[in-house]
């Protein structure tokens, strides 16, 4: 039986119904996030968890108890917030005690579970400090204790790290997931920063308009993704439409060139018949020696030095294919208007059926 | 630039002196009670009277007890609605006006038709009943003063955020309200406490018309029978004025140093 269950939840404000029967089981230990755009009903899943919000239909069971009866003070869940949500008024030691106190830990139990905590986010020696005396990621990372000392069963991660500069998001980042792991601690986290959730995450459910398009590992949500919203929303994708030539050897053609697919094009497609395909940028190249089985040539309309890579969009027939070389010394980047070949490997390219 | 800064003083001397000027007249002129020198004779006069004890002790207990029940009225309204009614807000605030449009004249004579010895809420029936009744008096109208306070330190906080921390941390309500809450809007709390503070020792309308003996109706009396006493009376009433303004504003200077929203 899974540790965290999501049966049949749905969730509406007024006419409106932002989570659509969403299904989903967690197991302990395991690091899930909701990834998706605003609006999405990431949040709102969330926050039915914690018990701030009821759910419209269904119900969230967690280690075996249903917890919809349940106040979100009576649930033992631990939460950070976006906003970090510290208490002003209190210490960082207080704010750290407060859900022990609660709890009616003993002093002295209090005090080694607060060094403890502030031990594992190694801000020791600012237990003295008041929130508004700490910078932002230092703040997030005493919530982040404050919500863990309780020990609760489930740890929720409401944008985090969405308040902080890129640098801090990185490494915070890496420690929030170090923690879960040597805490062992079932975490739900929810991001609209796809590289958040693809770098920390056991599972990833895309959400879209209330639903959950694909939940997947992090390799399977980038590199197969199950519609095309998630295609579009995780990573840069090239949407190609292409004509079926020959559903029996996996013919298509793009614009006027034809290529042979490696996925079974499936017997509902018969030739003429129009197909999306989906190509990440780094998986073609137009360098001299470039590796693949696949060629396109078309003319190229742009190119962007990035730093680490040349960004080139090229014109095949009707499509516009961006693609990501790496930058190297010997490297020229391809003129605007030149005739040029991008290769690839058949398999990279893949067929959107949603 | 110069011509503008002497400008500006200029407008600042004026409009100081214009206070500056009646209350140093009526502070010389309360010295004069003894012929021929300046004494303290009214000062002492005014402390010695039993009445004056009486009215201001009366006044201070009133005050006290109205901040109290003011800020237990006030401080969970005005989170109840930050927190689970902002549309009711608009609302809310114009109620909390209404005693600044509704005079005290009017407010105290619908006391009196609502709560008389022959109605159904006695209160004016008996001497504590109508102490009560004089103390709902003084919180609705310091509640214009209070409400916005308070509303104003709740907007520095992020109420809803700090609700929700608390009650995954396995707070009860009135945990939330007494720990996380109340102490980070306290700068408006005190703020709101010294206005009322003010305004319940230099009330007279109420007091006066539920006959009951408070310090205003105290201050009207001697200034009707007395020469002396009652400017001296009036610098005191103005140092405890201004006593509290003071006060106000070392706890908006405390305020800023304290922690702000992330």
């Amino acid at each position: 039986m899974s540790f965290l269950e999501l049966a049949g939840i749905q969730k509406s404000f007024g006419p409106v119904q932002v989570v659509k029967d969403f299904d989903m089981t967690i197991e302990k230990g395991e690091f899930v996030s909701f990834l998706g755009p605003s609006g999405c009903g990431k949040t709102t899943i969330l926050r039915m968890i914690a018990g701030f919000e009821t759910p419209s239909a269904g119900t969230v069971i967690i280690n075996g108890r249903n917890q919809n009866e349940l106040k979100p003070n009576q649930r033992n869940i631990g939460m950070v917030f976006q906003a970090y949500a510290l208490f002003p008024n209190m210490t960082v030691h207080d704010n750290v005690a407060f859900g022990l106190k609660i709890a009616g830990m003993e002093k002295s139990a209090v005090d080694a579970r607060v060094k403890e905590m502030l031990g594992l986010i190694h801000l020791g020696h600012l237990a003295d400090r008041f929130p508004y005396q700490m910078s932002g990621g230092q703040q997030q990372r005493v919530a982040l204790a404050r919500a863990l000392a309780p020990k609760p069963q489930v740890l929720l991660l409401d944008e985090p790290l969405s308040a902080l500069d890129a640098k801090i998001r990185v490494s915070l980042r890496e420690e929030i997931r170090a923690i879960q792991q040597q805490l062992g601690i079932t975490t739900v986290f929810v991001t609209h920063d796809q590289e958040e959730a693809l770098s920390i995450s056991d599972r990833i459910v895309v959400m879209n308009g209330g639903r959950a398009d694909q939940i997947g590992t992090p390799f399977d949500i980038y590199n197969k993704p199950a519609t095309r919203f998630v295609a579009s929303f995780v990573g840069t994708l090239n949407m190609i439409e292409a004509r079926v030539a020959d559903p029996a050897t996996n013919r298509i053609t793009i614009g006027d060139q034809g290529i042979t697919l490696r996925e079974p094009l499936g017997s509902t497609l018969k030739a003429g018949d129009k197909l999306s395909l989906a190509l990440r940028p780094e998986a073609g190249s137009i360098a001299e020696g470039a590796k693949g089985d696949t060629a396109l040539t078309g003319t190229v309309v742009s190119s962007n030095f990035l730093g680490s890579v040349i960004r080139t969009r090229m014109k095949v027939g009707d499509a516009v294919i961006s693609f990501d070389m790496f930058n190297a010394p010997g490297l020229t980047p391809p003129a605007v208007g030149e005739v040029a070949t991008l290769r690839f490997t058949a398999s990279d390219l893949l067929i959107i059926r949603e | 630039m110069k011509t503008q800064k002497i400008g500006a003083w200029i407008a600042v001397l004026f409009g100081a002196s214009y206070f500056i000027v009646p209350l140093i007249a009526t502070f010389e002129f309360s010295l004069r009670m003894r012929r021929g020198e300046y004494s303290f004779d009214a000062y002492r006069s005014v402390f010695s009277d039993v009445q004056f004890r009486e009215s201001f002790s009366y006044s201070i207990v009133m005050a006290i007890l109205t901040i109290v029940f003011g800020v237990l009225l006030v401080v969970p309204t005005a989170y109840w609605v930050r927190l689970r009614l902002p549309q009711m807000r608009p609302v809310v605030e114009f109620i909390t006006l209404m005693p600044l449009v509704i005079p005290a004249i009017v407010i105290v004579f619908g006391y009196l038709r609502l709560y008389n010895s022959s109605s159904y809420i006695p209160f004016t029936g008996s001497a504590r009943g109508t102490d009560l009744l004089l103390m709902f008096s003084f919180m609705t109208l310091s509640l214009p003063y209070m409400y916005r306070s308070v509303d104003t330190a709740m907007r520095t906080i992020d109420v809803g955020t700090l609700t929700e921390a608390a009650q995954s941390l396995g707070a009860s309500w009135p945990t939330i309200m007494f720990k996380c809450i109340f102490p980070n809007v306290m700068s408006g709390v005190l703020s709101g406490a010294f206005i009322t503070f003010a305004i319940v020792i230099g009330e007279f309308t109420m007091p006066s018309l539920l006959n009951r003996p408070a310090f205003g109706p105290y201050l009207q009396l001697i200034g009707a029978n007395r020469a002396y006493e009652p400017p001296a009376l009036a610098v005191i009433a103005f140092a405890i004025t201004w006593g509290c303004m003071v006060l106000l504003q070392l706890v908006s200077r405390f305020s800023k140093s304290a922690p702000s929203k992330p």
